[in-house]
């Protein structure tokens, strides 16, 4: 079977613009999460979020291009852009080469509702302007990132709650393993405004520590009151480990292992068994066994259910005392649809400066992840196995493994 | 309204929202060939001329100017 490496990551997200500042930001421990007083205004009952700035394209993209970009493309454009620079993927090999994309997205709210405000306004829809339809449909990002990188490859969105990264990059993993694609974009991508969030707010699921924004997000502590929202994109190039090679590429790291499953039942029930089957098949597709791990990055979010049934899964094949484990949404808040990229590209990171990021905001573990040695300080190590984990609503869920190369 | 003024407001659309070189935009310029307006440039235009003239031109109005002079006299027809 052909083996799949990763050559090249992007990142725009809360806790930094580019991989530098993001890596520094893991090591110190540094929470992106603040207050949106629009929340406040619009009416949810959270105002608290990851604080993601809007890239300012203009000078990069023309304005047709930009006409039909959501928030969630912008972002994209942004990581990927970091991506194929590393991966030293240049506009002329785009042309001369078929390369795939598979972006993970699951809502397009604040596209959908401007074009709301606007028809409730005018009650004519040729007053609405060419670039909503481009904006607003589920495959925004998908659409964009292959026009403007000239992409001739596979070419659809992954939506699958908050395991659309995650299932991006295994999908992407796959079409290179058969053989159908050479080279695959892959990444998540995130909406961050009070449109994209405020039905999942009505869920009563967010956090609301707003006295202590950057403390708002623990997983795994006792007294941990929900997730933060957040959001940004993380892009990885996939390429084919013999093509990587004979191409001179710098490779980041292999991804030898995708499992799956889904809970079959309960649209916002997390599942002790569901997670433990997409690890333990993600071990097996990876043929390793769960000491062979150095770092599981948890799916944990900072819900009181959630985080309770990822760390009894985890108990069940990582109580060894070896397996390091942290949830960097600790620091960066839920970047839902972004967020298995997102913590891909965060683990990479890791892998790449010997270092496990903490998981902030642990002041006293809950119980049911006592068993688990849980990075509560940043902690100097090589890390050359990670599985990162990322669970959604519906019950879809996805465990990835990554390899460093030696 | 004046044609100056159209002239005007529309160069200035043109410009800063469409982001065109000032220098394509003489009268005589066709709008497809010569200023570079493309079939989804035309939905914005008519978003534009609402906002700015307070009419709505339809497709198949537009379709019948070729001109940034005849868009300019269609305009002060209309506005």
């Amino acid at each position: 079977m052909r083996r799949v490496v990763v050559i090249g990551i992007g990142i725009w997200s809360c806790l930094g613009q580019n991989k530098e500042e993001v890596t520094l930001s893991l090591k110190q421990g540094k929470s992106g999460i603040g207050i949106d007083d629009a929340r406040k205004e619009y009416g949810l009952i959270s105002p608290l979020t990851g604080i993601v700035p809007t890239p300012e394209l203009k000078s990069l993209l023309h304005r047709r291009i930009r006409m039909s970009m959501s928030q969630e493309a912008m972002y994209a454009y942004m990581a990927s852009r970091e991506a194929f620079e590393q991966a030293g993927i240049n506009e002329q090999y785009l042309l001369e080469n078929e390369v795939g994309v598979l972006f993970g997205n699951d809502s397009t709210a604040q596209a959908t509702i401007e074009m709301h405000e606007i028809m409730r306004e005018k009650h004519d829809s040729s007053l609405l302007g060419s670039g909503l339809i481009f904006q607003s449909m589920n495959s925004t990002v998908n659409m964009n990132l292959s026009t403007i990188f000239h992409l001739r490859g596979i070419n659809f969105s992954v939506s699958a709650a908050c395991a659309s990264g995650s299932h991006s990059i295994g999908l992407g993993a796959m079409f290179i393993r058969q053989g159908l694609q050479d080279m695959v974009l892959v990444g998540g991508a995130q909406e961050v405004n009070p449109y994209a969030m405020a039905a999942f707010d009505a869920l009563g699921t967010f956090s609301t520590r707003i006295d202590e924004p950057t403390q708002a997000s623990r997983p795994f502590d006792q007294n941990r009151d929900g997730l933060v929202p957040s959001g940004g994109a993380a892009a990885l190039v996939l390429e084919d480990y013999d093509h990587a090679i004979a191409r001179g590429a710098t490779i980041l790291a292999e991804v030898v292992g995708y499992g799956f499953s889904s809970n079959g039942g309960g649209i916002s029930q997390p599942s002790e068994q569901g997670s433990y089957i997409a690890m333990r098949r993600a071990l097996d597709d990876a043929g390793m066994s769960a000491e062979e791990i150095d770092y599981v990055n948890a799916h944990a979010t900072s819900t009181p259910q959630g985080d309770k049934e990822e760390a009894q899964a985890l108990a069940r094949l990582f109580a060894n005392n070896k397996t390091w484990i942290s949830s960097t949404k600790s620091m960066t808040g839920h970047e839902c649809w972004m967020a298995g990229a997102s913590e891909a590209v965060y683990s990479i990171l890791m892998m790449q400066h010997n270092f496990v990021a903490p998981n902030i905001n642990l002041f006293d573990v809950d119980d049911s992840a006592a068993s688990l040695l849980i990075a509560t300080e940043a902690k100097e190590m090589p890390v050359n196995t990670v599985l990162s984990n990322s669970f959604g609503f519906g019950g879809t869920n996805s465990a990835l493994i990554l390899r460093k190369i030696k | 309204m004046e044609i100056q003024e159209i002239t005007e407001k529309i160069e200035m659309i043109l410009v800063e929202e469409f982001e065109i070189d000032a220098e394509k935009l003489q009268p005589t310029a066709l709008l497809k060939q010569d200023v570079g307006i493309d079939s989804l440039d035309f939905v914005d235009i008519v978003v534009a001329i609402e906002r700015e003239f307070g009419f709505k031109p339809t497709a198949q109005e537009l379709k019948q100017v070729k001109t940034l002079g005849e868009l300019y006299t269609f305009i002060q027809e209309r506005a």
